[in-house]
């Protein structure tokens, strides 16, 4: 009998973010970026609206780029379900300053609230501590949030947090969905360097 | 493994060794210069026996930062991630990669990343794998299809050159560039022990 998970989402993304300091954030499509955007826009978000499976992969080559900055991806179970073998890229890479969250709610929630193949009982923190991740865990209820976030901003990485959440929908918050500016404003804010000849 | 096209096939060395700068099979070593040039830190694939010396060579290379991957796909979040970082990289990917590649290259198209990637050819000039046939027949098309500019080599002297051409729209112009290099320098695989 799985237990039942408590957490909501937006709140438990609120509360993660709040700790962030100048840590790079990159979101996965649909709810994840909503409940980022919600948490407060900021330059060093960089949302994806589309390239569905590519939040683990733009983490990493953002991590390896930047080794003395922390990255944060968070994202949701169905984006990383589609990108799994992006997992044990990170594992064999083995970024220390990358953290992954997976809001996890069993549900494709951009398309009718389908379940995902976690509902079935695929646990993304087994996949990734399999792979060879340096930490995982998973969190579902709202107390248990606390102990959690210290592993994703201190922790020596890779990290791969689930949050196992409700599947109570929440409302639209909706960033900017403008590619090159999300991407030139972040590079700015991160390399402080105009981009051309760059 | 991937044998040099009868055609071209040369002495590789000029007797002492040293390799040089006319050998069909220098083109690997020319296009490490390029990638040099361009300050190519990031250096993602998924092997392929035509870019087994160019692997090599970014492999034992200190500055280069070599990252192998599951599927081609990774390597363009990857490489959007390290240009967000202030980092230039290079996916490098056989024909059948092409195909895996498709709805990712949105990323690089929407948000204007710099996007270089070279790819060896299957399925296009003399293949034995039937199976290869599909991709690499559709792999140009498929690029241009996505956004992709598409530059095609078929002469290993041209191969550097070309690529020093894609780097440039690639990185000043936030495009991307698809070098493709031909079965007809490359070689088909035959499928033949011990040739």
């Amino acid at each position: 009998m799985k237990e039942q998970s408590t957490l909501p989402r937006r709140s438990a993304i609120a509360r993660i973010l709040a700790k962030r300091g100048d840590t790079l954030v990159v979101t996965g499509l649909g709810s994840p970026t909503y409940d980022c955007a919600a948490a407060g826009d900021h330059p060093l978000n960089f949302y994806l609206w589309g390239a569905m499976g590519s939040a683990v992969t733009v983490g990493l080559g953002l991590a390896l780029a930047q080794p003395k900055r922390r990255v944060l991806v968070i994202t949701g179970d169905g984006e990383m379900l589609m990108g799994l073998g992006a997992l044990a890229t990170v594992a064999v890479k083995r970024p220390n300053n990358l953290a992954i969250v997976v809001i996890d709610n069993e549900r494709y929630g951009e398309t009718g609230m389908q379940r995902t193949h976690t509902s079935a009982g695929v646990d993304l923190a087994g996949v990734a501590l399999t792979c060879g991740f340096r930490q995982t865990a998973t969190v579902r209820q709202p107390d248990e949030l606390d102990d959690a976030v210290p592993l994703l901003y201190t922790a020596e990485g890779p990290v791969v947090l689930v949050l196992k959440v409700s599947s109570a929908r929440d409302p639209l918050v909706l960033p900017p969905w403008d590619g090159a500016l999300l991407k030139s404003r972040f590079r700015q804010a991160v390399v402080g360097t105009p981009i051309a000849g760059a | 493994m991937t044998r040099p096209n009868p055609e071209h096939s040369r002495s590789d060395d000029a007797g002492n060794g040293a390799v040089v700068a006319s050998d069909v099979r220098n083109w690997p070593n020319l296009i490490f210069q390029k990638l040099r040039e361009f300050g190519i830190r990031h250096v993602t694939y998924v092997p392929d026996s035509g870019h087994a010396r160019l692997i090599e060579l970014c492999q034992a290379a200190a500055d280069m930062e070599p990252t192998v991957l599951t599927t081609e796909e990774e390597g363009i979040g990857i490489l959007a991630g390290a240009w967000l970082g202030g980092e230039r990289g290079v996916l490098l990917m056989q024909s059948s990669g092409v195909g895996n590649c498709i709805n990712t290259l949105s990323l690089a198209k929407v948000c204007g990343f710099p996007l270089l990637m070279i790819v060896t050819m299957r399925g296009e000039w003399g293949e034995a794998n039937p199976w290869q046939v599909p991709m690499g027949q559709t792999a140009a098309s498929s690029l241009r299809l996505a956004g992709v500019i598409v530059y095609e080599v078929t002469d290993a002297d041209a191969a550097a050159p070309t690529v020093e051409a894609a780097a440039r729209i690639a990185f000043n112009g936030g495009q991307m560039v698809a070098v493709l290099l031909s079965q007809r320098m490359l070689g088909a695989k035959l499928f033949q022990e011990g040739r």
